[in-house]
């Protein structure tokens, strides 16, 4: 399937700062694409460079075939966008600041009532509709700029941090849509909740001080974690010296880490090498050798650990 | 054309959601109602006609138009929302068109609620209402050239305070650069050329030419391309400080 979304060596410089290094990607129809990356790594601007709203350096995109810097205003045209902090006009009421886009949007007629109507009842904004904007509450506001987003049925959906500020009521809600949105879109989406990534994203590209360190699926991004398919052994205290120089010395095992003892027993993370599949092995090692086992699991793998991973480089941590 | 009316309809319905709108309508009204009736000695004369009124106008819009003006970009910098216009599917001239358009209605409306005034020149006596008109549409088209002024400078920064105060004294020099206050300071070392420039700059001198009575073309051509040029910069400006 051709690709809506493709940014080709794209760069954004602001005066000294690199922003934007040499960044390359596409996103698919029925694809959505999990935006990750620190602090200032350049996801927000790279958002603003694909809906034309800041100029690249150097390096193009193009949306839905068409280049952003030749047809601004057709790239515009097909793209939804949920900019960061969802700035909206304050002094507007729900219903206005909705139909003014559905206006300048140019969706008339029977479908503009439909549009607008749709986009209402998915962001739950009926009781806020004749109310100033700059009077709702922050949840509030981020679902009306989504729903802002979604009114003309774009091909492309490009939010920035869509579930900021959400109750963890409409975050699932929210992920719902964008999910069903994503069948027949390609959707980016930047946020910091790595969950995030495995509730709805298909795609994750995570760039670090402006330059892509991976671009996989979700699944991919597991396996980069050292501790991939790690599994977890809980042995009484006094055995765990023993039972750790043992699964040491098993031929798939890189290194076996332990930690404070919890209620006299100790858990003992047992790391496969390149992220094989040991469980088998550690079983028969620990029963053979008679040391008996309180607990045994694979180790969940957090995608925060991946990220931190493949992220804190150089950079100094917070003090 | 149809993405000029819709931001204009947005940005005008924007102004009378705030009280700005009916601050500046009354200030507007009052002052020239004071003017024309006590300052402009106009039962003393003894001639019906608004001559005191029309005269006052470039002093109000001094301070009134700037005070329109200068949200018009700086508010969009500071909510964000310019990110929000600029994604949409408008060109930079179309939403500066937009913008531009509903303030210059906005400042229309309030020029319009001055009826009563003629009406009163006409019962108290009988005024040359064709000098009226004309002065009435060289007001207009003189406050347009402010607030494009006005808007222009608004792009330059996110703050209105400062826009105000920038498009403020930018107006006192468009308006005074005809009067030897201004010329003064050129006079004593800039080519004659140049001064003859600067002093046909004045928005002062051509409105003055309006009010006089029929409405000479050099000034609504002076007018007109006033605002032009102000909105093909007010572009440019909106353009490049979009990245910062
Ligand atoms: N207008 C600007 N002028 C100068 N520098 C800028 C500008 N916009 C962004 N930057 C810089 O570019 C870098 C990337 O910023 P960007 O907002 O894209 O980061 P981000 O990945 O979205 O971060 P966050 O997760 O905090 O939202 C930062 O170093 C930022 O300071
Ligand atoms: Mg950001």
């Amino acid at each position: 399937m051709a690709d809506l979304i493709e940014v080709e060596s794209l760069s954004k410089r602001f005066g000294a700062i690199v922003a934007v290094d040499d960044v390359s990607f596409s996103v698919a129809r029925g694809v959505v694409m999990g935006f990750l990356g620190p602090n200032g790594a350049g996801k927000s601007t790279t958002m603003r460079v694909i809906t034309g709203y800041l100029p690249p350096t150097s390096g193009t995109a193009r949306v839905l075939g068409k280049d952003i810097q030749r047809s601004p205003v057709e790239v515009k045209r097909s793209i939804g966008f949920l900019p960061e902090g969802a700035p909206l006009y304050g002094d507007m009421t729900v219903m206005a600041f909705l139909e003014f886009i559905a206006r300048i949007r140019d969706v008339h007629g029977v479908r503009r009532q439909q549009r607008i109507q749709y986009s209402i009842e998915r962001m739950g904004l009926e009781q806020v509709l004749y109310q100033r904007i700059e009077t709702l509450s922050k949840g509030f506001k981020r679902r009306v700029g989504f729903a802002q987003a979604i009114l003309h049925d774009p091909d492309v959906l490009i939010l920035d941090e869509p579930t900021d500020g959400l109750d963890p009521n409409q975050k699932h809600h929210v992920r719902e849509l964008i999910r069903e949105l994503g069948k027949n879109k390609a959707i980016i989406i930047s946020t910091h909740i790595l969950e995030e990534v495995d509730a709805v994203c298909d795609r994750a590209v995570i760039i670090d001080r402006g330059r892509v360190v991976m671009n996989g699926t979700p699944s991919e991004l597991h396996a980069k974690s050292r501790r991939y398919n790690s599994v977890v052994v809980r042995v009484k205290a006094d055995v765990a010296p023993k039972a750790a120089k043992l699964l040491r010395g098993l031929p798939h095992v890189t290194a076996v880490e332990s930690s404070a003892p919890v209620n006299g027993s100790v858990p003992l993370v047992v790391v496969p090498r390149d992220g094989r599949f040991i469980a088998d092995e550690v079983g028969i090692a620990v029963r053979q050798n008679g040391i008996e086992v309180d607990e045994m699991h694979t180790q969940v793998v957090h995608l925060d650990e991946v990220f931190r991973q493949l992220t804190v480089g150089q950079e100094k941590p917070l003090r | 054309m149809k993405n000029i009316v819709i931001i204009a309809r947005r940005e005008l319905a924007a102004y009378f959601a705030t009280p700005l709108a009916y601050v500046f309508i009354v200030t507007f009204l009052a002052g020239a109602g004071a003017v024309t009736f006590f300052m402009g000695d106009f039962f003393g004369r003894r001639q019906a006609d608004l001559q005191a009124f029309f005269s006052f106008h470039p002093w109000l819009f001094l301070v009134l138009i700037p005070a329109v003006g200068m949200r018009l970009w700086a508010e969009e910098r500071k909510s964000g929302t310019i990110e929000l216009l600029m994604t949409l599917p408008v060109t930079t001239t179309e939403a500066v068109a937009g913008k531009f358009v509903a303030a210059w209605l906005f400042t229309g409306i309030a020029l319009v609620l001055t009826f009563p005034i003629w009406i009163s020149v006409n019962y108290l006596g009988d005024p040359d209402n064709g000098v009226i008109v004309a002065s009435y549409v060289g007001s207009f088209l003189m406050a347009g050239a402010l607030l494009a002024l006005a808007s222009c400078l608004s792009a330059l920064t996110r703050n209105q305070v400062i826009a105000f105060v920038i498009a403020a004294a930018a107006s006192f020099l468009f308006l005074m650069s005809g009067l030897d206050l201004v010329l003064g300071l050129v006079r004593s070392w800039a080519p004659s050329y140049v001064i003859d420039m600067i002093s046909s700059l004045s928005f002062l001198t051509h409105f003055l030419t309006i009010a006089d009575g029929v409405l000479p073309l050099p000034a609504i051509v002076f007018f007109l391309s006033m605002i032009a040029v102000c909105l093909f910069i007010n572009a440019q400006i909106v353009e490049l400080k979009k990245a910062s």
